[in-house]
């Protein structure tokens, strides 16, 4: 084991200032399964307690529930599909909110304007056709290199927007309006006044697309998104077949996108072109930017961030975009990689030149080398404590 | 509806109009030109969307319009003037805007890009600073100036200079397309025959190479930016004599225009930025006459994913530096 320990040694030599963060991550692998799982129930409650609570400081003018569905909920759904994009695969994408839109309006369309389906049979038809929008949109674009995808997601971002401003059948200017809420599920029931069962789905919703996300990370699929992000040309000659993956990756978020806006759509029941503004994909872009793209807890946070902090500073009036946009360069000059990023970017800009070589070896790698070597030699549970980062 | 208007496109107003959709579409090409130069040259350099450069555009409407009002030139029958005088004015409405222009890129560059570059970040986190940028830029404008649109006294007379095939051209129509092929021409000059231009190139081909040969990185960034400046400076003058009005986010839709029009023509391509900005000028024209005005960006952006489709890097294809792949 003694290669692997020096190994280690580099790895995280190379990182000085993440001490904190691989202390917290030590501390955690060490600890024995019952106590992560009850860490971990306990910080699922937190969050399902967080609507009542009224925290000093923290709370908004605005209802807290509320704004925690809309829009924090809303944006890390919508961050965290992002991510896969942007984050994971390396594909700027400029035009995202065009995926919100397209969930929105095929739930107003199914439930309002041209139907009346209930909320969640529609869902399933406003994810797809979000999915589906992406295929659409990614398989003539995504041979394109970086920037040129930018601006093309970008156009596309406004075509969706001015399609559904021009077009009668979508409602035109005015939208669509009368979206009735979801039906009851349990003792959930949706209405105007109460926030708390939208941000109940939500904070599901979020759950279940991170487990998926991860369980995305963590396969060929995600080592092979790597793989595009850090070199196309090389990955494509080591025999991944990158089309196929960035297609994946920008269907997938595409769907996690529609399904944000299908429940903005619900929360909102009326919906109009202009919720789906150019602005909108700028700040889901700076949430993924801004937190640590490719890195799911400092996705959350930014995201978390991108939408709270409007809402905590209404009272600053005129001035609140100001200082947002000052604090944006701010924190891009001083902290670039974000405020949480993943060790791999983290490792890549502590230094450029060690980058390229910690890229191919990380400490995640060290990891899953020891497991597979130990495999061989001890039994399975006594491993358990080191299968997480 | 959709479908009719889609199916049935009006070819009769394209015909009729053709040459004055022309000469429209020229305009406001080359207005989109002017603006693409910024995003070209620095997206040449140092390979990044200079997103703030629409805010570059907008300040530089600004500083033509403060011109105008230290020179005592309020909107009215009054502002109109002629021969020398027209010149005199012109002239300081262009050196103010571009110094408007040119000081705000330089700034930006100072404080939004240049710490990034130093500590290596990524392009996305530069993009990122850029779009904080643009919009504290425009809330800063937003905050002294109001949110509604500020007139530009109309300078000159807007007559008729000559009919060409029925089409009317107006004498602000000439000036435009003219003051901005003059300027592309002076920058491509610049940027092709002297020895700051030379620079501009070497560290657009390869900036190791160039730091190795004692070309100073941090200076050529600046004079890219700085340039860049200039021409959204100009353009913003132009913008503000042609359409004369202006306010805190009227960089916003240019910018996306010009964007797309760097793009269109190879970015990174001088030349490319003024073919594609005519280009995307014609066909937003000759578009919105077929299928309606409000169908005009759509086929903007349809087009250029359609040329990028048969030509991946544009028109003319990147070089700044020369072929570089």
């Amino acid at each position: 084991m003694n290669t692997l320990a020096d190994l280690r040694g580099k790895v995280s030599g190379k990182i000085p200032q993440y001490n904190v963060r691989d202390a917290g991550a030590r501390w955690w692998a060490g600890l024995p399964r019952w106590a992560r799982v009850v860490l971990i129930a306990a910080v699922i409650g937190f969050f399902f307690v967080l609507p009542s609570l009224t925290i000093p400081l923290i709370d908004t003018p605005t209802p807290w529930a509320s704004v925690l569905f809309s829009p924090i909920a809303l944006y890390v759904l919508a961050a965290l599909g992002l991510n896969i994009v942007v984050g994971y695969a390396g594909l700027l994408d400029l035009g995202y909110v065009a995926f919100y839109a397209i969930g929105a309006y095929t739930i107003a369309v199914l439930t309002s304007a041209h139907g009346s389906l209930s909320f969640w049979v529609a869902l399933p038809f406003a994810v797809a056709a979000a999915m589906f929008a992406g295929l659409l949109l990614g398989t003539p674009t995504l041979r394109l290199r970086g920037d040129y995808l930018a601006i093309v997601t970008l156009g596309f971002g406004e075509i969706i927007r001015i399609t559904a401003n021009n077009i009668e059948w979508l409602g035109g200017p005015r939208g669509i309006t009368n979206i009735p809420r979801p039906s009851d599920i349990g003792p959930l029931h949706f209405e105007g006044l109460n926030a708390k069962p939208y941000y109940y789905v939500g904070l599901t919703f979020i759950m279940l697309v991170i487990l998926m996300v991860r369980a995305f990370e963590r396969s060929r699929v995600g080592r092979a998104w790597t793989a595009i992000r850090e070199d196309e040309d090389a990955a494509e000659l080591m025999g991944v077949p990158t089309f196929k993956f960035k297609l994946w990756a920008f269907a997938m978020g595409a769907g996690i996108g529609g399904l944000s806006g299908a429940l903005f759509a619900s929360y909102q029941t009326v919906i109009t072109p202009n919720n789906f503004t150019l602005q909108f994909s700028i700040l889901f872009l700076a949430a993924v930017v801004l937190g640590g793209a490719g890195n799911i807890p400092g996705v959350i946070l930014g995201a978390v961030l991108v939408a709270y902090l409007p809402e905590r500073f209404r009272g600053l009036g005129g001035q609140r975009v100001f200082w947002y946009g000052v604090a944006l360069v701010a924190m891009m000059v001083f902290r670039p990689q974000g405020i949480w990023p993943s060790r791999r970017r983290a490792a890549e800009l502590a230094d450029p030149e060690a980058g390229e070589v910690l890229a191919a070896v990380t400490e995640a790698d060290v990891e899953r080398i020891e497991e597979e070597l130990e495999d061989v030699s001890l039994p399975a549970h006594e491993l358990e404590g080191h299968h997480d980062g | 509806m959709l479908a009719t208007s889609f199916v049935h496109p009006d070819w009769g107003l394209l015909h009729d109009q053709f040459w004055a959709l022309t000469v429209g579409g020229l305009t406001a090409g080359s207005i989109y030109a002017l603006v693409a130069l910024g995003y070209t040259m620095v997206y040449g350099v140092l390979r990044l969307i200079n997103f703030a450069n629409s805010e570059i555009f907008m300040i530089g409407t600004f500083g033509a319009l403060f011109a105008t009002k230290w020179l005592g030139i309020a909107p009215g029958a009054d502002a109109i003037h002629t021969g020398f005088y027209l010149v005199l004015i012109m002239g300081v409405c262009l050196i103010v805007a571009m110094a408007f222009s040119g000081t705000a890129a330089v700034a930006l560059e100072r404080v939004a890009y240049r710490p990034l570059r130093k500590r290596g970040a990524t392009r996305l986190a530069a993009l990122i600073s850029a779009i904080g940028a643009s919009l504290a830029i425009q809330e800063f404008v937003a905050f002294r100036r109001g949110r509604n649109f500020e007139a530009f006294p109309r300078v000159a007379n807007r007559d008729v200079l000559f009919t060409f095939f029925g089409a009317e051209i107006r004498t602000d129509q000439v000036f435009v397309i003219v003051g901005a092929l003059v300027m592309m021409v002076l920058l491509d000059q610049f940027v092709n025959r002297t020895r700051l231009g030379r620079g501009i190139r070497a560290v657009a081909q390869d900036s190791e190479t160039a730091t190795l040969m004692g070309v100073n990185i941090d200076r050529v960034v600046m004079l890219t930016f700085l340039l860049g400046g200039i021409m959204a400076g100009s353009a913003g003058l132009l913008f503000v004599f042609f359409f004369e009005v202006t306010k805190y986010n009227i960089g916003f839709i240019i910018g996306i225009k010009a964007f797309t029009a760097a793009v269109l023509g190879g970015i990174g391509n001088l030349r490319g930025a003024l073919l594609g900005g005519l280009v995307l000028g014609l066909i937003e024209n000759y578009g919105s006459a077929l299928w309606g005005t409000q169908w005009k960006d759509p086929i903007a952006f349809l087009v250029l994913v359609l040329v990028l489709m048969v030509r991946p890097t544009g028109l003319l294809g990147e070089a700044l530096g020369k072929a570089r792949a």
